[in-house]
């Protein structure tokens, strides 16, 4: 059951995510990404991480895509306009290395890690929130509290980029 | 029962530079909305108070050297090496901008607040003990330096550099982040320290070939931040397109903090499996230092110039990486030191000539620069010989210790194209000097402003650190000898 359901739900995930790129109107790609974000906090849930698959609905799913999806239609996005010939070499070049690149990467999974210890479904523990929100306020309170330093950045950011012209 | 993760007193003490500069930071942007539209220099200044009080923060919390927050970081000779490194070079950055932004009616306070929240970033990445702490740091002095390099908004090479540099810069991090998470499925901790326990202990049996991988994921990372080929595309252009303090800032803080991250985590969680890394380290070495000078010969633009010469200089420091000994990384340490302080003093000459809107940036713009300004063309003299690495300089020392790092290390062919590449180096700054001593200035070129104090301070303080370290280098060498040694423990 976990099997499959794993199966299944990673299959959406990459073909979600197949998607997204190739799509060439913006919408598209965002609600291609709700199914990437979905499919994922399934994958979460089978691990055994509640929380993060509850966050994982509840943040990206929801909130940030309706803001992806609101800026979208704000600045009125249309369809990629065609530039012709100018990705040949991105194309010729990239596609293949990046299959070569995959490739490696899961013959390196294949290889490298060991089996035994891997990740077996369920087996997880310390994905309530109570673990989640232990692991943060004690071992990791200080990566926590510096990460507010870059949402500050982010707004600081937003000031910056989206300010009204200089004079 | 969760009073032992309490931080103590002394914890709190060891984090000092980073809670000052984050107060500074934010006290500025309380400020900003107060202070009126000509009155945004005492912003600048108190920016500057801020990075001086963190400088004296840093210095004081050695004298509890030590681990806080759960061994998340740690406060060694290392650490403060380039806490005060990164501090200096903000200072320096702080101090150059402030003509810059008057020319270009640019002063806000938002400016110095991402200045002081990058070197946040830069402290945490160099004091780092754990890799996630590692990356939470990089990605607040990256993020940060993104936004400063677009803070011209109505520039479109300021746009392009800005965009440019997120996407890649994003992308790269992606590379890290999957490193982090082989690590960790692999050890089981993200602690530098414990990464290296398990990998030297001999009844566990660990996946070389996993680590392996971990180990080149991550360096796709690094190598970005550190712009070292094949990962140093993005240099050039961003270098052009951002404001020219900004390139100053990117082209030493963070290149600095990137080598210090580099540099813990391969000699001390990858020190036991060395043979494995080295040897696409020595390869980044060699295709940086000939892509970076040789590409640098053909270039008009003096921002594209230094560009390609930090690309180069990368090259050497990643020499010194491959070496993978104590000395190869106290070579390392100072030559950073040296580089921070010639490459932000060539870039605040830059920044001078450049005139409004950044249209002066060409090599024969420099044309008579030695009768219109001496003391400019003097100074800026002195910065180029450093980077070629002329004696009594910084620059020199910093490659001799290098090289001779690599020479005991048995690195021969990487020592050999080091030095034949520098020599090609010594042609396109000797150029520069040439243009401006040689050659007369054009007539009716409209007159250059005189140096501002900011900028008039800046500069001596970079021209009195690179001969300093030229002439009086054993002081900081055995500061770095001995905190570089700790990292292979």
């Amino acid at each position: 059951m976990d099997v499959i359901l794993f199966l299944l739900f990673a299959a959406i995930a990459v073909a979600c995510g197949v998607n997204l790129v190739v799509q060439k109107h913006p919408i598209a790609s965002a609600l291609s990404l709700v199914g990437v974000m979905g499919s994922l906090a399934v994958l979460y849930l089978l691990l055994g991480a509640e929380f993060i698959a509850a966050a994982q609905v509840i943040v990206y799913a929801g909130a940030i895509m309706v803001l992806f999806l609101f800026v979208i239609m704000l600045l009125n996005a249309g369809g990629e306009p065609k530039t012709p010939g100018k990705s040949r070499m991105a194309g010729l070049l990239g596609i293949p290395l990046m299959a070569v690149l995959l490739g490696l990467l899961s013959y390196l999974v294949q290889r490298a890690l060991p089996k035994p210890a891997g990740v077996t479904f369920g087996a997880f523990t310390g994905g309530k929130p109570y673990d989640v929100g232990k692991a943060i306020f004690t071992e990791y309170m200080l990566p926590f509290e510096i990460t507010s330093v870059l949402i500050l950045i982010a707004i600081l950011g937003a000031i910056v980029l989206a300010r009204k012209e200089i004079d | 029962m969760f009073a032992n993760y309490l931080p103590t007193g002394a914890e709190y003490f060891r984090l000092l530079p980073e809670m000052i500069l984050t107060a500074a930071g934010t006290l500025i942007m309380v400020l900003e909305p107060l202070t009126g539209y000509r009155r945004k220099r005492f912003l600048g200044h108190l920016a500057l108070a801020g990075l001086l009080a963190a400088l004296w923060a840093a210095v004081v919390a050695y004298s509890s050297p030590g681990p806080a927050f759960n061994r998340l970081i740690v406060v060694d000779g290392f650490a403060t090496f380039f806490r005060v490194l990164v501090i200096v070079v903000g200072i320096l950055t702080v101090l150059s901008c402030w003509d810059f932004l008057a020319r270009h009616k640019a002063e806000s306070g938002e400016f110095y607040s991402l200045i002081l929240f990058s070197v946040v970033g830069q402290c945490v990445m160099v004091s780092a003990n754990e890799l996630i702490t590692l990356f939470i740091g990089l990605e607040v002095s990256s993020i940060a330096t993104y936004v400063l390099a677009g803070y011209l908004r109505d520039d479109k090479r300021a746009n392009e550099a800005a965009l440019k540099y997120f996407l890649l810069g994003s992308f790269a991090t992606a590379f890290l982040l999957y490193g982090v998470a082989w690590i960790y499925g692999v050890t089981g901790t993200t602690n530098l320290v414990d990464i290296r326990q398990i990998l030297e202990s001999r009844d566990v049996i660990h996946p070389i070939l996993a680590v392996s991988t971990a180990a080149a994921l991550m360096f796709v990372g690094f190598a970005f931040k550190v712009s070292a080929a094949p990962f140093q595309i993005w240099a050039p252009d961003v270098y052009q397109g951002a404001p020219t303090p900004v390139a100053a800032f990117m082209s030493a803080g963070p290149k600095a903090a990137g080598f210090a991250i580099l540099l813990r985590v391969y000699l001390t969680a990858f020190g036991p499996i060395d043979q494995s890394w080295v040897p696409f380290v020595w390869t980044c070495a060699l295709a940086t230092m000939v892509i970076g000078n040789f590409a640098a010969l053909a270039q008009n633009n003096v921002k594209r110039l230094l560009a390609y010469s930090s690309i180069a200089h990368a090259g050497y420091i990643m020499v010194a990486v491959a070496t993978g000994t104590a000395p190869g990384a106290a070579a390392a340490m100072f030559y950073l030191a040296a580089y921070a302080f010639m490459n932000v003093g060539a870039f605040v000459v830059v920044s001078h000539i450049s005139g409004r809107g950044e249209r002066k940036v060409n090599i024969d713009d420099l044309a008579g620069l030695s009768s219109r300004q001496p003391l400019t063309a003097a100074l800026f003299s002195v910065f180029l010989l450093s980077l070629i690495g002329v004696p009594l300089t910084g620059g020199f020392f910093g490659k001799f210790y290098i090289f001779k790092a690599a020479i005991d290390s048995q690195l021969y062919w990487l020592t050999i194209l080091g030095l034949l590449t520098s020599a090609v180096a010594a042609y396109y700054y000797l150029r520069l000097i040439v243009v401006m001593y040689m050659r007369p200035a054009v007539d009716g070129e409209e007159e250059l402003p005189p140096l501002g104090g900011g900028l008039k301070t800046a500069l001596w303080a970079s021209a009195l650190g690179t001969l300093a370290l030229g002439i009086f280098p054993s002081a900081v060498l055995n500061f770095a000898g001995a905190s570089g040694a700790m990292l292979v423990r």
